[in-house]
């Protein structure tokens, strides 16, 4: 089942929403990225939050009209009213008015969806039978959905993608360098609504396959998730488009192939998936390849003590160090030092004596920011360097026994 | 409306929301300050996976347990938003949206997977809560608030969120001067001696104390609400903190006084046959707090 859902072979409608969940996923890693950038990230809480009310009440609206109130178009356009008036709302009280933006966004979204409740629940005493359906919003749902609205979904979700890779290069610049996006003439301001337009096109759109609760997980975890692989900000968007389209795409799918798995928390959780192999693995920024680089750290450093203490005939105490050098063949087991171990510590002090020359002299100011006690001195400086500093040394003298 | 309807149908209720909301506005007040104020809308969705997860372990709807999973749950959030912060050096924000949305994904997922429809544990019951129903039925006027008889079959919520209600304010009250000063001035309180550290974790958990309390009788949505909303429309009154505290009191009982009243009663004025969430309700008239002190508060800008 799962691999008959992973290659789209559960039948049309199912594939209409695996591929609407992943274009859907793609935008939302794109969109959420420069609200990452931004530091903004938890206004898409408020704006998915807000859309609950004017869902509700566009349902009212049509079933008043006379129509049968579960038209997706409609809905969706109601949500998006209300997302609006939310997103002003939080701009509106953190900009003129002293509160925070963070205290601006849980005032929006705890009030929205508070009034949006109040509207379920009127809804629900209406008539009955006429809700079903509304709940999907909250939590997603995609199964039993109609045709049309599948297709509506796929459509809506390519245009929101569509925006997206338009808009991307103003808004990569106000979202790294909002100053020299303002210095260079472009209206930030504009921008930022753009920005903000886009996260609420893909939240709207989100709606029914995740849910307004879980939408915001599609904005905020695959820009987070691309953080760990680099530091660049197109290859940071790329990441995160292809990890929440991943996320969307295998979420949709799984929850299409096993009976009675909502298909929002499964998105999501493909999405923390993602994340945590992310946090974990990735090189330079995860975990285990930052254990790793600090234990190489250390050693180096207890190597080069260990060094210096030979060439000033000390003796070794420290266990680490010990074990470092005996394992590399500079000291034996009693450790009284090797051949190679004398050699080395004689170089290493000869390194040290160079750095106390260049960190002395204001003409070599450059070369002495790499001094960290352990950088080799011909990674820093030139040979004919190295011999005009050589020359500046005290002369060698004579060990006394 | 007399008394033999009031008190057996609505007193209780009322009594509840007020205590809900004053027991989540006071450590709003400091979670505001500090630029915490969505520590709220964090616990109040981790709380979720962790209701499920102490069902499913003990198979009761007793209330220990779940206050248990859920005070658990809470911990477990904070400590992985702390991690993700600092082992991926992410920004807090982003790393508290990673870890709520997944920690609610995760309860949704066990909720629909194991068999809880036997019990009143649902989606929509964690979001909304129930505060209509908690009624008193022993009730049979106001003499029933000396009949020890009547009293015995109070809902277990009232005492339970009193209970909160006092734990919170003594919080407040025995550690006022440190928490006012560590809200203002971290650095002068860390020079002072202070161990702010911990003293603010222990106003994360005594929020999550007041949210998980809450939780049960009135859902999430409502605690969200009355964490920000009073203390915000109170920090727009004035600049000092405890006329704030005393303005957020005042904000979180109107708020529940008036959006029970306005839930039960309003659709009957306006020619409706059914009351509306009173849960909703009361978040909304929050917001219109909040929405006319920004318009007209004295301290606004």
């Amino acid at each position: 089942m799962i691999w008959e859902a992973l290659f789209l072979g559960l039948g049309y409608n199912a594939t209409l929403v695996t591929l609407g969940a992943c274009i859907l996923g793609i935008a939302g890693g794109f969109g959420g990225s420069f609200l990452f950038l931004r530091k903004r990230a938890l206004v898409s809480d408020a704006v998915s939050h807000a859309t609950l009310p004017g869902v509700g009440l566009a349902f009212v609206l049509m079933v008043g009209l006379g129509g049968d109130g579960r038209n997706l178009i409609g809905l969706l356009a109601g949500g998006a009213v209300t997302a609006a008036i939310g997103l002003l709302c939080v701009n509106w009280l953190s900009t003129r008015t002293r509160l925070a933006e963070d205290a601006a966004i849980g005032a929006v979204l705890s009030v929205f969806f508070g009034f949006g409740v109040v509207v379920l629940t009127y809804i629900q005493t209406m008539s009955s039978g006429q809700q079903a359906g509304l709940e999907g919003f909250l939590l997603g749902s995609t199964a039993g959905m109609l045709q049309s609205d599948a297709l509506v979904l796929v459509f809506a979700a390519a245009l929101t993608l569509g925006l997206v890779l338009i808009l991307r290069r103003p808004l990569t610049l106000v979202a790294f360098d909002p100053d020299f996006a303002l210095a260079t003439g472009r209206n930030v301001n504009r921008i930022d609504l753009a920005m903000m337009g886009i996260v609420l096109a893909v939240t709207v759109v989100g709606l029914k396959i995740v849910g307004l609760i879980l939408i915001v997980a599609l904005l905020i975890i695959p820009p987070v998730t691309a953080r760990f692989w680099t530091d660049r900000v197109d290859r940071l968007l790329l990441g995160a488009g292809v990890f929440g389209g991943v996320s969307g795409y295998v979420g949709a799918a799984i929850s299409a192939a096993v009976p009675d798995m909502p298909t929002g928390p499964i998105i999501v959780l493909v999405s923390f998936a993602l994340f945590l192999v992310s946090l974990l693995c990735a090189p330079g920024r995860g975990v285990v390849s930052s254990v790793v680089q600090h234990r190489q750290y250390q050693r180096r450093v207890h190597l080069r003590q260990g060094l210096l203490a030979l060439a000033q005939g000390q003796p070794i105490y420290e266990r680490l160090t010990q074990r470092l050098m005996e394992q590399r063949g500079l000291i034996r087991g009693d450790g009284v030092a090797t051949q190679a171990g004398r050699a080395h510590a004689a170089k290493a002090l000869l390194d040290e004596a160079r750095w106390h020359v260049v960190r002395s002299d204001q003409t070599y100011a450059a070369a002495a920011l790499h001094y960290d006690g352990l950088t080799e001195m011909n990674s820093v400086l030139t040979p004919d360097q190295i011999r005009e500093i050589d020359a500046r040394l005290p002369a060698p003298q004579v060990m006394l026994p | 409306m007399n008394g033999s309807e009031f008190v057996p149908l609505s007193l209780v209720p009322m009594l509840i929301g007020i205590c809900v909301a004053i027991a989540c506005a006071l450590p709003g007040n400091f979670l505001l300050l500090r630029r915490q104020a969505l520590i709220g809308d964090a616990i109040s969705h981790v709380v979720l996976p962790g209701i499920v997860v102490a069902f499913l372990l003990t198979g009761l709807v007793a209330s220990v347990p779940m206050l248990l999973g859920a005070a658990g749950a809470a911990l477990v959030a904070v400590a992985a938003i702390e991690a993700i912060r600092r082992l991926g050096k992410i920004e807090p924000g982003a790393a508290m949206g990673v870890v709520f949305t997944t920690m609610f994904a995760g309860g949704v997922l066990l909720l629909e997977m194991s068999d809880t429809s036997s019990v009143h544990l649902d989606v929509e019951h964690a979001l909304y809560g129930n505060l209509e129903s908690l009624i008193w039925l022993d009730a049979t006027g106001w003499s029933s608030l000396w009949d020890p008889e009547a009293l015995a079959h109070l809902p277990v919520e009232l005492p339970r969120m009193a209970t909160a209600l006092v734990a919170v304010v003594l919080f407040i009250a025995v550690f006022w001067r440190p928490l006012k000063i560590s809200t203002f001035d971290e650095g002068f309180a860390r020079t002072m001696g202070l161990r702010t550290g911990p003293l603010g974790l222990a106003l994360v958990v005594v929020a999550a104390i007041a949210a998980v309390a809450a939780f049960d009788a009135v859902g999430s949505i409502i605690v969200i609400a009355m964490f920000i909303c009073p203390p915000a429309a109170a920090r727009l009154m004035t600049n000092r903190l405890e006329t704030q505290i005393a303005w957020s009191v005042l904000f979180a009982t109107l708020a529940a006084v008036i959006g029970y009243v306005l839930a039960g009663y309003g659709p009957l004025w306006l020619g409706a046959q059914d009351s509306v969430s009173a849960a909703g309700m009361i978040a909304t008239v929050s917001g219109v707090l909040v929405a006319g002190v920004a318009l007209m508060g004295p301290a606004r800008n």
